[in-house]
């Protein structure tokens, strides 16, 4: 075997972060190598590691994988976290795809230029409190189980934590009126996997700062 | 009347599910019809092909919605991301394993969506395959399987290309 797999990216959320997530929440340990200035992403293209020229790339089983769902896709049925039969593999992939959405939104923000921030940002908040968290709040409330799917831990139970931490930051009192959410949050982020994710020192990213913003501009545009 | 999971189209519904967003249906239908590979290596060379092929899609896509004033740019790069980027990749797998099928040697859901993408792209600019030898044979050889044959001729659920009244008509029910 190849050894733990390798994530090329910058040292930020961006892309890559929900697939740090979901190899964290499976308990699968990874290395990182940093794109840092354009060069590095330049050395990357020209070597042929990257089929569509783009990041984010992870080495994992001999494979150098790209696309953010394809490299998702590959670590969910791996590890299990796709449900156990195709209709529940149905319903998480909704639930996933519509966290995707949501986190684009939360993800683009960070790098809009000023002026466009704040029509962002209420579109953003809006779209969270009023289409994604009420289907999720209504999805444990009617079930009443610990996870979203079929009794068990899936990729749909680590992305919905991801997203309700990031939505956290912006506005913590979102989460008032989802008090199952505020339970899930609990709940997930005690599961040890996740529980060691949320440490310090642990490989998760902090929120994009300016100095960040500066450098992904200066590689990517 | 809660049929739509996210307050969006598409949705689908199939063996008692209504599903939405276009992945989930798509990969539910491919899963079921074997479409997708046969273990998990094949399938994340055709989930990569596959979501490379949706972001070319996309291009393609928003290009019949933008303003004027906004067509020639955004013309100019999917046509060079088509030619440059993407049909590249493409010609070049099938030139490497020499192969009728982009993975695996049989049909996959990576077939069928660089048939549709190349059909699109064709539309825009009939000569863009010039360069590409390989996905020209592709696209013949694909295009006489029989189901896809069946869908290709007049008179199938195939849409037609987006016209200027169906825009309108979008802008007035999604606006």
């Amino acid at each position: 075997m190849s050894g733990k797999p390798k994530l090329h990216y910058f040292n930020g959320r961006g892309r890559m972060e929900p697939i740090r997530w979901l190899l964290a929440a499976a308990g699968v340990e990874f290395d990182e190598c940093f794109i840092e200035k354009k060069e590095d992403l330049t050395k990357l293209q020209n070597d042929g590691s990257l089929l569509f020229q783009q990041v984010p790339m992870v080495e994992i089983d001999g494979m150098k994988l790209v696309q953010t769902r394809a490299i998702m896709n590959y670590i969910a049925a791996k590890y299990n976290l796709c449900g156990k039969d195709l209709k529940e593999r149905a319903l998480i992939d909704m639930y996933v795809e519509g966290l995707f959405d949501l986190n684009e939104l939360l993800m683009t923000y960070e790098i809009l230029p000023a002026d466009k921030k704040v029509q962002h940002f209420a579109n953003m908040m809006d779209k969270a409190e009023n289409r994604y968290f009420p289907v999720f709040e209504k999805v444990l409330k009617d079930h009443a189980k610990d996870f979203l799917v079929g009794n068990q831990l899936s990729r749909a139970d680590v992305q919905l934590l991801e997203v309700i931490l990031m939505a956290d930051e912006y506005k913590p009192d979102m989460f008032s009126k989802f008090p199952f959410l505020q339970s899930f949050k609990a709940r997930i982020s005690a599961m040890p996997n996740i529980k060691k994710f949320l440490q310090p020192g642990s490989q998760r990213k902090p929120p994009s700062d300016d100095e960040v913003v500066d450098k992904v501009m200066k590689i990517f545009y | 009347d809660g049929s739509l999971l996210f307050q969006q189209v598409p949705m689908v519904e199939i063996d008692g599910m209504k599903l939405v967003q276009t992945r989930a249906i798509m990969n539910y239908i491919a899963a079921k019809y074997n479409l997708c590979g046969k273990d998990l290596k094949e399938r994340a060379l055709i989930d990569m092909y596959v979501e490379g092929l949706f972001d070319l899609n996309e291009l393609l896509l928003k290009y019949e919605f933008l303003p004027a004033d906004q067509k020639v740019p955004h013309f100019a790069n999917m046509m060079d991301k088509a030619e440059n980027r993407y049909f590249p990749v493409f010609e070049k797998v099938l030139k490497d394993h020499g192969k009728d099928f982009l993975v695996g040697n049989q049909l996959s859901r990576a077939d069928v969506q660089l048939l549709e993408v190349i059909l699109m792209a064709e539309e825009y600019k009939p000569d863009i395959l010039a360069k590409f030898p390989l996905l020209q044979s592709f696209k013949a050889r694909i295009s006489a399987i029989p189901n896809i044959k069946k869908f290709l001729q007049p008179g199938s659920q195939r849409k037609p290309r987006t016209t200027e009244e169906d825009i309108a008509k979008a802008l007035k029910i999604f606006r």
